[in-house]
């Protein structure tokens, strides 16, 4: 009896961890994309995407084909990636300069971009790079150009903040990174596509119904 | 004979004048030219615009040449990251004038500036307050934002080899802005790693021609902070 009863009060709020978030995304992945994945939580795709399906993945600071963070020891100070951790370059890695690398990026040749947000608008704006006007010290970094950049951007996020206040919503309150390019949302509770007709459903983290869901979304759900 | 290796940092860095654009290469500590920074701090120009990704961390380098009062302005992409609280302070007081730049912008105004384009139009950053301002088109579908080319008097730059003609090869991802400032500024100065024997880089490998470098300083032991 009470096996089950903890059983239920699980299930009723199973949000996902970063890491299931993570794993959820990667499996969307097919082989043969090169993908660009944005500090924070997107970064951790990289270590879900099965052994035997080979994805490239880009960074900003010019590197194309890295791999996992470096063994103990094995540490190359002259290699890191965007969010300036260490990586390894796998076999039939390419490097190139930043003016290159952000030509690749904004000439449309990347399949993916995986970035992280304060908040999606249900018209597939994205604001993540400041949280207000008055920013005391503001940094945007590579978040426009692959927002614009990539052929498809995904966003991976916390589907509320810490207060509980929706990321999705109608028109974003923050300033904006750039407009109408998030075609799909990852949060710890749903998968949701952006269409032209406005957010779809894909998928629900077990226990949670769609109007839970939509309780803690700020624009509508299509039925 | 032609000889760029300079035999010190201070005769690498003679002739920088006050209210000098210097253009700082590196993403993060990789590829940044931490020696000639320091140079630049001991040889005394003020009134400098700096141009570089970030804008350091922690009291060295680029923090440390910020603390010192010397820049006026500094156009940048990611300025704020873990340890920089020199830049923070120094903003936030008013003290450091900021222009920020989406980071492929950055990199392409550089570009531009060595390569001969006054501007170019990009869809980088249409429709957001950061391009508030600059002319806008509407070019097919989509809106594009005009941007000007990025010149600098100086740029400071790290490589791994060089011979005395100039030519540089980098190593991992310490090539980030290198090449394209060594393209943009009309003083081209690199720290390097090794120098090589004329001949014995394979021109395959070269990514900085010799013709964008003027004054190289010899550092084998580099500067690299984990």
């Amino acid at each position: 009896m009470r096996e089950d009863t903890l059983e239920i009060t699980a299930r009723a709020h199973a949000p996902l961890s970063r890491d299931q978030m993570a794993a959820r995304a990667a499996a969307d992945i097919p082989e043969g994309w090169y993908v660009n994945l944005g500090i924070g939580i997107p970064t951790l795709i990289a270590n879900h995407v099965p052994a035997d399906r080979e994805v490239i993945f880009q960074s900003e600071n010019g590197l194309l084909g890295f791999g996992p963070a470096p063994a103990a020891g094995e540490l190359d100070p002259f290699l890191i990636n965007a969010g300036k951790q260490p990586v390894t370059l796998l076999n039939g890695a390419a490097l190139m300069h930043q003016a290159d690398s952000f030509a690749m990026i904004r000439g449309r040749h990347l399949d993916l971009c995986v970035l992280g947000a304060f908040q999606v608008a249900a018209n597939g704006d994205i604001a993540n790079w400041a949280t207000s006007d008055t920013d005391a010290a503001p940094a945007v970094g590579g978040a426009m150009d692959l927002a614009l950049g990539a052929r498809r951007v995904w966003v991976m996020m916390e589907h509320t903040t810490r207060d509980g206040a929706p990321r999705i919503v109608s028109d974003c309150s923050y300033p904006l990174t750039a407009l109408g390019v998030v075609s799909r949302i990852y949060t710890n509770l749903a998968v949701i596509d952006i269409t032209p007709q406005g957010l779809r459903l894909v998928e629900l983290v077990d226990g949670l119904t769609r109007s839970e869901l939509q309780k803690v979304t700020a624009a509508p759900i299509l039925a | 004979m032609i000889d760029k290796f300079v035999p010190s940092v201070a005769t690498a860095l003679a002739g920088v004048k006050d209210g000098a654009t210097i253009l700082v290469g590196g993403f993060g500590a990789v590829g940044q030219p931490d020696l000639l920074i320091e140079g630049l701090i001991e040889q005394g120009a003020g009134d400098l615009t700096v141009v570089a990704n970030n804008a350091g961390y922690g009291r060295v380098g680029l923090a440390r040449l910020l603390a010192a009062g010397r820049v006026r302005r500094l156009v940048c992409s990611y300025p704020r990251i873990p340890g920089s609280v020199i830049f923070e302070d120094l903003y936030r007081a008013g003290r450091l004038e900021l222009e920020l730049v989406p980071q492929g912008t950055l990199a392409e105004r550089l570009r531009a500036a060595g390569a001969g384009i006054p501007a170019f139009f990009t869809p980088t950053g249409a429709g957001t307050r950061l391009v508030d301002g600059k002319e806008t088109r509407r070019i097919g579908t989509r809106d594009y934002v005009l941007e000007h080319a990025l010149h600098g008097d100086v740029a400071l730059i790290e490589a791994w080899q060089a011979d005395r003609w100039g030519n540089l090869t980098y190593r991992g991802s310490s090539r980030n802005f290198n090449p394209v400032m060594a393209t943009a500024a009309e003083l081209t100065i690199a720290q390097v790693y090794h120098a090589a024997p004329l001949g014995a880089l394979d021109p395959e490998a070269i990514v900085t021609p010799g013709i964008y470098v003027d004054r190289i300083v010899h550092h084998p032991a580099g500067a690299l902070h984990a």
